[in-house]
């Protein structure tokens, strides 16, 4: 199976391990990732709250050189996946919008290439009973939380993306894996998202009542799929330890990191180094599980 | 209770947004889902569904000025939960847009300058450039050490990139920030 990949710009910064965990796990599946060449940013928070044309054409950029592939555009990254679909989105409903955009890009785009997140992909084109046959270790044991956030669910209507509520695609995963998925309230709950730098305080406090909600379920790691939850939740930890007095240690991994693991690669290569929060006995617990 | 005053600073603000975000925000009830779903409610002076009330009654720059509208993290729950069908997050997104272009200021942090400079990267390199983006955004908020000792470490951890990106269609980027330099955003 064949896709066109969109890394999106923290793939080659702060989520470098979110990126070279997806290219594991699709050489592990036989999933083949081509990259569009000379891709570009998709405007992410700062352009849909600067201006309403940014937003959608930065997206229609890389969305017409994915429609030149004859490819769907797989991405990984939730707010690159939340920026193309609400482009698509605007441009398909709107015939001034895509004459807008139109004129910028020099060509026509008409919002109809198809926009897939991974996990889509891993759910729906290999399926969970073939990840699991594919398994080397299992999750047993491990505890998992698994957070969503609001870039992957919201908004409903247009990303039609698993119960906007209570989605389930990570905890199936997991569960697949053989590990055990928590019932807890904030599975899309809001980090802080972009405020990261610019509104610590915001992030700080929204942060810590994820992790507090997670740890009070007992878990023993929460699993994401965004860069920007995984920053804010991991490398921030320290700061909310600094200024609540608390001292949360629970690894932020990515779901394609526990995936890779289980598949038999390296920690390494999925880039469990990078955590600023070590996973360490996540490693030792999931490389020490055959799968049965 | 919203108390409002009957003197207004400045010309209403309700056609301005309709217009940039396409809402009618007339259809608005009040059952204040919104405001029990906002991630930020707690940490603001007004809510969600107090903005949709007095840009009802066509409030002015006040609102621009509002500490909710800069400490929104663009979490769409608002949106999502509108009985109405409201996209109040969008609402939001033109309050922003319409701060900005009137020089509004900003209560709390300084999200448009952060803003600016992650786009200036963006039109610069195609790509996000995030080394660059912190250098510009601390020399604009003179707080020069804030998060610096995460540095180190996140450079050997290859977390943060020392040079910018490389590859990317920059001429193509280049003429879409042509193009909205041109329709100059929205109009003030």
């Amino acid at each position: 199976m064949r896709y066109a990949y969109f890394p999106g710009c923290s793939a080659e910064s702060t989520a470098r391990d979110m990126h070279q965990s997806t290219l594991a796990v699709a050489r592990a599946l036989n999933l083949e990732l081509v990259e569009p060449k000379g891709w570009t940013c998709c405007g992410a928070t700062a352009g849909h709250q600067t201006d309403p044309f940014l937003a959608v054409s930065l997206p229609a950029a890389n969305l017409a050189k994915v429609q030149d592939m004859k490819l769907d555009m797989v991405v990984n990254c939730a707010a690159c996946f939340n920026r193309m679909k609400v482009a698509n989105h605007e441009i398909a409903a709107d015939a001034a919008v895509r004459k807008q955009v139109g004129a910028a890009l020099d060509r026509d785009y008409d919002g109809s290439v198809k926009v897939r997140h991974l996990l889509e992909v891993l759910l729906d084109d290999v399926g969970t009973k073939a990840l699991a046959r594919a398994a080397k270790s299992s999750l047993a044991g491990l505890k998992v939380a698994c957070y969503y956030g609001c870039l992957l669910v919201r908004p409903p209507n247009i990303l039609k993306f698993d119960d906007p509520e209570n989605p389930t695609c990570l905890d199936r995963l997991v569960t697949a894996l053989g590990g055990q998925s928590l019932e807890w309230p904030g599975k899309v709950e809001c980090c802080g998202g972009g405020l990261s730098l610019s509104r610590t305080d915001v992030v700080v406090n929204l942060s810590e009542s994820i992790l507090d909600m997670a740890v009070q379920a007992g878990a023993d790691c929460i699993a994401v799929s965004c860069p920007m939850c995984q920053v804010n939740l991991d490398l921030r930890q320290q700061d909310i330890n600094k200024q609540t007095g608390k001292n949360y240690q629970i690894p932020i991994i990515y779901i394609t990191q526990l995936i890779g693991l289980c598949l038999g690669v390296g920690p390494d290569e999925l880039g469990f180094e990078k955590l600023m929060v070590p996973a360490s006995r996540v490693l030792e617990k999931v490389t020490a599980n055959p799968h049965e | 209770m919203i108390t409002i005053k009957k003197k207004k600073t400045a010309p209403g603000l309700k056609h301005a947004v309709e217009q940039l975000c396409h809402v009618d925000l007339s259809v608005c009830f009040q059952c204040k889902k919104c405001s029990s779903g906002c991630a930020v409610a707690k940490l603001t002076k007004i809510r969600p569904s107090e903005v949709m009330r007095r840009l009802h009654l066509d409030a002015g720059r006040e609102l621009l000025e509002s500490d909710l509208i800069w400490t929104c993290a663009s979490c769409g729950t608002c949106s999502a939960r509108c009985p109405m069908g409201i996209d109040v997050a969008a609402v939001m997104d033109a309050l922003r847009q319409l701060a900005m272009a009137r020089g509004a200021s900003t209560p709390a942090g300084n999200v448009p300058l952060f803003n600016r400079a992650f786009l200036k990267t963006v039109a610069t390199f195609g790509r996000t450039y995030e080394l660059g983006m912190v250098a510009a955004y601390k020399l604009g908020t003179g707080k020069l050490m804030a998060d610096t000792e995460k540095f180190p470490t996140m450079l050997k951890k290859g977390k943060l990139a020392l040079l910018p990106p490389r590859g990317a269609d920059r001429k193509t980027v280049g003429r879409i920030f042509k193009h909205a330099q041109q329709h100059q955003g929205p109009q003030a």
